[in-house]
């Protein structure tokens, strides 16, 4: 059993053992507390650039297997847990996941006191740090760990988006077809949504909006993905251009970031993030809470308790994250287009928003048949996700 | 949504005396719920039989009925009390059963009472089988294949159709009761007889066996908002076949994908939305196929359950105040997660640690009981522990339960060969990880052993990993400190680690040594939220990790130690004193630091303490807490004396170990225990013992049998709840007796005691301070001598006691108090013989009686002896209002009612390997699980209700058959003479029959059991008796008499009809029974009893 440091930029430092590849590494290390779903957690592109660190002590229980990724590869610059599992037990698993994280290159450190590294980030916030497991010199790694960037200003959409358009057809007959640009978009999304009729023309980051309204869409689609929205601004301007468009648009995570900013509204990096799957969030006009799938470090600032005027019309905030008031959707009252800062497509998480892909649906049905160009705000709305 | 306004009167229904399968958890979550509800203004009346409870506490309601828990009853506090609306979901299913009750005979409707939490369609749909079958099937959710049957005929059709084996459920029962597999037509034709008779209704489901497969639940709450989270998810390590009580359990799930988890939550939500569960709290089983990962719902309970007490304890969510607030409106945004202080209840608990939890059994109280673990509940009580990881939680869970063994490689090595030991993995019983251990160790491979026990192979590997390090730390040339920690990382106990490296001296050297290298555990804190937000309560666990979180504070702190699993004998009556002693400590200026590993209790809520370790109950795990306290501030001690034989026996090494041990000192209770010693205190104070001897051997045993004279009382020394006591007749049972008791040796000799045939028992409970006595209540037993006193029933004032022996009483306890150097709470136990006392024993800690004499006397002693422990006086208390200004216990007013204690007795839960019931005789060793008082104004009266209240009403007319030994025939003739005269038939055996005829009562002779058809167990089978009265002779096991007796016994019991086995009892349901016939029961709140106790000018 090989050794392993993990050093936090403020230069406290953790030993433990060396787990996944043996190397180096430096990124912004954060928690994430689902008790589920490790394998997601680590091909979702929107953790690209942190080591993550999961709270749950026991990782690698189930293995990995072929169904549940949620990209083409893992993207975390790190992989922090306490007890890995020694092998998978689980009727679909392929392999294991120690395999798996040697095999893409991820290294990761496993032993140390998760919660006190968890207590740490959330009493000084998420930072940057770095794990080797090939040298047991702090210092040298905390030099390594100081000398890089930090996730404030960090454009990382496209180097996880796809280079090329790809086509995810509907499933059964094709009631609407979407332009989804891919800003670290999950596989989970388009398969919600082709499970609604919908095909979705998935288009690289630095798609114009010219190319996403090229083909004539019912709607757009703004994924999820990793950094900070403040350096995507070539996304904000396609943003505008469909919105000027009046074209139905939805947007998730980092999209729902790179509406605000389109909106003319500010994005601030939070303390320490939400990153895990039982995160409570009210829909302020149906007055439901869901327990939702979060990941994300930087949230939209906008008032809450009243609209505000943007050139698209009205912006109201719709949803709002019940444990610290961060604003975790938006609504446009006089533009078809809205968005939420949380995980409808969730994977890992539960499936309490999928319903926000039937509104999106509803919406472009509703442009479709010419009724009011609005955000739509159904009232009741159960969980359909994957129908019991 | 804001609180309702049309509620504002509450009546909460509690769950009555502890069963197996319905236990201290009730208190717990029905305890917050009152709490909870008077917070929000409401007023409150509760109705629960069990005095033992924190929640019959008369602060914890306005009006509390200490009355039985029947549609009857319960409809007089209604019609008395006139609530609004009734709550039934948080008193498991004796509560809900009565809610039914309650709304079929017209009740609820005609005082306009609502149900809420549940309605009856939402209750009928989750607890009808098919019904819920079919709400799952029409959500699209998979359930095994199965059918109601309302016959045998029609059960064994059904099984035809599914094959078997076949599971059997009955309907409306808890706890599994009278459920099981069958694996062909005789096994399925007996068992759903038995479940017929079980259910309420009279129905069985018989359904495809799903024997094998994962087995998980959930735990979920709904608003009336319709906002649901799922609590917590828990994995068993049995597979489907072991009843989820029986089940080691693991939290959260370990061995489940998101995607396969997602799909449980989506299915689990869908089904209580679908079942219609307004609010609060609800539980849903599902099976999981391990091969292919087929997801099958198997049942759900629409109310709180056992596992919402583990699931509570586990995350730290507590779901039955939060139901409770969701019951009168609130919705889960609007509470807010008391743990954070600052986050809302609408989210799901995330865990970074793991929760195990054992069962702890009683089998060997029920000898000839079948030990093979099914789908009905054997179990009598849990241990749950907390870890960073999995085998941390798992070896500090195994040394919660106290058994024998206390963790792997603490016991006898397994000889069994690797073949041997997988054949007996296939077998569910008790203690299978260590055979998983053992057989790991002789070769067999994890898979073998996950194939073998149907334990998944990740639990399997957890513990060959724990093996691993075992091995490592066995064969290392020397014990490094980096082994150590490794070992200590992987829950090994410092006595485990001695026993794989003899050379370290034992535990004690072990620790000196891992003190000496610096490796302590650091206590970490269940916050919900997995460290994403501070947590403001102080509910710990410790671990081998890095860092701790324990604050530091000012106030001087006291530790309470608790009782650790329930079992029978050692119940939620010392958790009551433990919780008093909490609530006297925080009003007398200490902080109170509770320790105990029982999550079904009220004393680990976290918030009942100031603070709450919840840890195993060893020397080890106990001293780190204290250390951990002194290094946060100033610890006055610890007490022991109040959570039973658990700390009682760690006072003395705690004191040995520096720790200030408060109230009696070990060494006084040392004194009690041993013979010697208590011999000459017995000398000194002039009091009586009956004759004794100690024995090492069969032939010391014989010899001193031979001096004192047969009958003899027998037991080993250091007990509690009489384990291994017997009356013995003869030098055959004797020996019998010797040689089973296989541990007998020097220091562990075995007792010998004349003893006395027909004496009336007496117990006491008192407080000394060094100077004075309070003597806190004297109960005279309703059994004669030689029944185990909490298996007997008792009365309260003591019916047949003059002030005579009253005050030989007082000033023999005096004696007693003073010699031992008692500093607190005391119980002795006499036995009144042709008017001398003998002292049977002395116990100087709180009793089992402790809370139904503070019920019955308004004075809490608990609280008092806490006190005493930190130094206060009697005198002081008086002064301080804790005790009455003047008098005690046995100074209540003339018109005192009168309250009686009758014990519950498991026995129709268990049958032989062949399927037979286990015989229901009392004897010197305890075998009940709990208590009822029943409280009325005479004796009679107040039986009467103690019987309703534990085994449902005496009849009032009808047949009784009596058959009892020649000792008891002449007393036996009044009272069933009494009985005729009343209107009963007498049905007796031939012997019986004589005696009977000649003192002019009519009967009509039947025949024993060993005499053929139309026997008398045929007569009770055939419902032609309604009471049966048959006092034991006879040596057990043997044939003839003996065995008769047995099974008229069992028959009695399985036919659910009052039977009683002493002539002592006979006497006193012949009272109860007239005064049922008199129909003069009222009810009468505590609150009213004690006002009507209070000293008057």
């Amino acid at each position: 059993m090989s050794e392993a440091i993990l050093v936090l930029e403020d230069g406290r430092t953790f030993r433990g053992e060396a787990y996944g590849t043996v190397g180096t590494t430096v990124g912004e290390a954060v928690f994430a507390t689902g008790m589920t779903g490790y394998q997601e957690t680590l091909t979702d592109p929107s953790y690209a650039g942190q080591i993550v660190t999961m709270t749950a002590p026991h990782i690698g229980n189930t293995g990995v297997n072929v169904e549940d990724d949620e990209s083409r590869r893992m993207w975390v610059a790190g992989f922090v847990v306490r007890d890995p599992a020694r092998r998978p037990a689980n009727w679909r698993a392929t392999g294991s996941l120690d395999d798996e994280l040697r095999a893409q290159g991820v290294v990761g450190i496993s032993g140390i006191d998760t919660r006190a590294l968890t207590r740490h980030l959330r009493e000084r916030g998420a930072m940057r740090a770095g794990i080797s497991s090939e040298s047991a010199d702090a210092d040298a790694l905390l030099a390594r760990v100081r000398a890089a960037e930090g996730m404030a200003g960090a454009d990382l959409a496209p180097q996880v988006s796809t280079r090329e358009p790809y086509v995810v057809p509907a499933a059964g007959e094709t009631r609407f077809t979407i332009a989804a640009l891919d800003l670290g978009i999950k596989t989970a999304t388009p398969r919600h949504l082709a499970a609604l009729g919908v095909e979705t023309h998935v288009l690289p980051s630095t798609a114009t909006a010219a190319d996403l309204l090229e083909h004539g869409p019912d709607g757009v689609f703004l994924s999820n993905g990793p950094g900070d929205p403040a350096a995507a601004d070539y996304a904000v301007a396609a943003v505008r251009g469909v919105l000027d468009a009046g074209r139905p648009l939805f947007g998730i995570c980092f999209g729902n970031q790179i509406l605000g900013r389109a909106l003319g509204l500010g994005t601030y990096k939070l303390r320490f993030g939400h990153r895990g799957l039982n995160q409570p969030v009210l829909d302020r006009v149906s007055g439901t809470v869901r327990v939702t799938s979060h990941n994300h470090g930087f949230a939209v600032d906008a008032p809450l308790d009243r609209s505000t005027d943007t050139p698209y019309g009205r912006v109201e905030v719709s949803h709002v994250g019940l444990n610290d008031d961060v604003v975790e959707g938006l609504r446009l009252l006089d533009a078809p287009a809205f968005s939420v800062q949380f995980h409808p497509e969730s994977a890992a998480g539960p499936h309490d928003a999928a319903p926000l892909f039937g509104r999106f649906v509803d919406l472009m049905q509703s442009v479709r048949d010419g009724g009011p160009a609005v955000s739509p705000a159904t009232t009741v709305e159960h969980s359909t996700g994957e129908r019991a | 949504m804001p609180k309702r306004t049309d509620i504002s009167h509450v009546l909460v229904i509690g769950s009555g005396p502890i069963l197996i399968g319905q236990a201290a958890e009730f208190d717990y979550s029905g305890t917050q719920a009152c709490r909870v509800l008077r917070s929000e203004g409401l007023r409150v009346s509760l109705v629960n039989s069990n005095p033992a409870t924190i929640m019959t506490d008369p602060d914890v309601a306005d009006a509390t009925y200490v009355e039985p828990l029947t549609p009857e009853f319960v409809e007089q506090v209604i019609a008395k009390e006139r609530p609004d609306a009734l709550l039934a979901t948080l008193g498991g299913q004796t509560a809900l059963n009565i809610a039914i009750g309650l709304y079929e005979n017209g009740t609820l409707e005609r005082y306009g009472v609502r149900l809420i939490g549940a309605d009856v369609d939402a209750i009928n749909r989750g607890e009808d089988r098919q019904m819920f079958k079919d709400i799952v099937r029409s959500i699209g959710a998979d359930a095994p294949r199965s059918r109601v049957c309302g016959s045998v005929e029609e059960a064994l059709e059904t099984a035809a159709e599914v094959g078997y084996p076949v599971v059997i459920r009955p309907s409306f029962t808890m706890g599994g009761l009278g459920s099981g597999f069958a694996t062909d037509e005789p096994m399925l034709r007996r068992m759903a007889a038995h479940g017929l008779t079980d259910s309420p209704v009279h129905t069985v489901l018989i359904e495809e066996s799903v024997l094998g497969w994962k087995e998980y639940e959930l735990e979920l709450m709904r608003d009336r908002s319709d906002n649901v989270v799922v609590i917590c998810s828990i994995e068993n390590v049995d597979a489907m076949g072991v009843h989820t009580g029986d089940s080691v359990t693991v939290a959260p799930a370990m061995t489940l994908t998101d995607v396969e988890y997602q799909r449980m939550r989506d299915v689990g939500i869908a089904v209580l939305r679908e079942v219609g569960v307004d609010t609060g709290g609800c539980n849903i089983q599902f099976a999981v196929n391990p091969a292919d990962g087929r997801l099958v719902v198997i049942e759900m309970n629409p109310r709180v359950s056992r596992s919402s007490a583990l699931a509570s304890k586990a995350t730290g969510f507590p779901i039955a105040k939060i139901a409770a607030k969701l019951a009168i409106g609130y919705t889960l945004d609007e509470i807010t997660n008391d743990i954070t202080g600052v986050t809302p209840a609408s989210f799901e608990p995330a865990l970074d640690y793991v929760v195990v939890k054992i069962p702890r059994f009683a089998f060997e109280k029920f000898p000839g009981a079948d030990p093979r673990l099914t789908t009905t509940m054997k179990s009598v009580g849990e241990a749950m522990a907390l870890g960073r990881n999995f085998p941390e939680a798992l070896g500090k869970a195994m040394r919660s339960t106290e058994t024998t063994v206390a963790g792997f490689w603490t016991g006898q090595p397994d000889g069994r060969s690797a073949a041997e030991l997988l054949e007996a993995l296939r077998t569910p019983v008790d203690g299978r990880l260590y055979t998983a251990e053992a057989a790991l160790a002789a070769g067999a491979t994890v898979e073998q052993v996950a194939e073998a026990s149907g334990f998944d192979p990740w639990f399997v590997d957890q513990v060959a990993l724990v093996r691993e390090v075992a091995a490592e730390v066995r064969d290392a040339p020397a014990l490094t400190p980096e082994l150590l920690r490794r070992a200590k990382r992987h829950g090994l106990s410092d006595r485990q680690v001695a026993a794989l490296r003899p050379e370290l001296a034992g535990e004690d050297g072990v620790r000196s040594l891992r003190w000496r290298l610096g490796i302590r555990p650091v206590f970490k804190t269940v916050d919900t939220c997995a460290a994403e937000f501070a947590a403001r309560t102080p509910y710990h666990y410790s671990s081998y990790d890095e860092e701790t979180e324990v604050e530091p504070r000012e106030k001087p702190a006291v530790l309470i130690l608790g009782s650790g699993p329930n079992r029978i004998g050692q119940g939620i009556e010392f958790d009551y004193s433990c919780v008093h002693a909490v609530m006297a400590l925080q009003d007398a200026g200490y902080e109170a630091v509770m320790v105990n590993c029982n999550p079904e209790t009220v004393s680990t809520d976290y918030d009942t303490a100031d603070r709450l370790y919840f840890e195993p109950l060893t020397f080890e795990d106990v001293l780190e807490v204290v250390e951990a306290e002194r290094a946060a501030g100033p610890v006055a001690g610890v007490v022991c004396t109040l959570g039973g034989q658990t700390p009682l026996g760690l006072a003395q090494r705690l004191k040995d170990a520096g720790v200030p041990v408060l109230g009696t000192s070990p060494e006084a209770i040392d004194d009690a225990e041993d013979r010697g010693a208590f011999s000459r205190v017995l000398a000194d104070a002039a009091l009586r013992a009956p004759e004794h001897g100690t024995a090492t051997t069969f032939a010391e045993a014989r010899e001193i049998a031979a001096g004192i004279g047969y009958p003899v009382l027998v037991r080993p020394s250091y007990v509690l709840g009489g384990r291994g006591m017997e009356i013995v007749y003869d030098d055959a049972t004797l020996e019998a007796y010797i040689a089973k008791a296989t541990d007998v040796s020097p220091a562990h000799p075995v007792l010998v005691d004349r003893f006395l045939e027909d004496a009336v028992e007496i117990d006491v409970d008192a407080l000394y301070d060094g100077a004075e006595l309070y003597l806190g209540g004297v109960m005279e037993h309703i059994e004669e001598a030689g029944i185990h006193s909490g298996d007997s029933a008792c009365a309260l004032p003591p019916i047949t006691l003059g002030s005579a022996d009253l005050a030989g009483i007082r000033a023999a306890t005096e004696a007693l108090a003073a010699r031992i150097g008692v500093r607190g709470l005391m119980n002795v136990q006499y036995a009144l013989k042709d008017d001398v006392l003998y002292v049977l024993e002395a116990n100087p800690r709180a009793s089992r009686t402790v809370p139904f004499v503070s019920k019955a006397t308004a004075v809490q002693l608990a609280k008092a002896a806490a006190r005493i422990a930190v130094g206060e006086s009697i005198a002081d208390l008086r002064g301080a209002g804790v005790l009455p200004a003047t008098g005690d216990g046995t100074d209540l007013p003339e018109d005192a009612p009168i309250a009686v204690k009758e014990a519950v007795l498991p026995f129709h839960r268990f049958r032989t390997v062949e399927g037979h019931g286990v015989d229901t005789v009392l004897s010197p060793e305890m075998k009940s699980t709990g208590e009822v008082m029943g409280l009325d104004d005479g004796f009679g009266t107040a039986f009467a209700k103690s019987q309703t209240a534990a085994y449902g009403s005496l009849p009032t007319s009808g047949s009784v058959f009596v058959s009892v030994a020649n000792r008891d025939k002449r007393a036996a003739v009044f009272p069933v003479k009494r009985l005729a005269d009343l209107g009963f038939r007498v049905l007796a055996t031939a012997g019986t029959a004589r005696v009977l005829r000649r003192n002019g009562v009519a009967c009509e002779v039947v025949g024993k059991y060993s005499e053929g058809p139309g026997n008398v167990v045929e007569r009770i089978q055939a419902g032609d008796v309604d009471i049966v009265v048959n006092t034991p002779f006879g040596s057990p096991g043997n044939s003839g008499p003996r065995l008769d007796g047995y099974e008229i016994r069992t028959a009695a019991v399985a036919a659910g009809i009052p039977c009683i086995t002493t002539v002592q009892g006979l006497a006193a349901a012949v009272q109860g029974v007239e005064a049922l016939r008199r129909g003069d029961l009222r009810v009468r709140s505590l609150q009213e009893v004690h006002a009507g106790l209070a000293p008057r000018p």
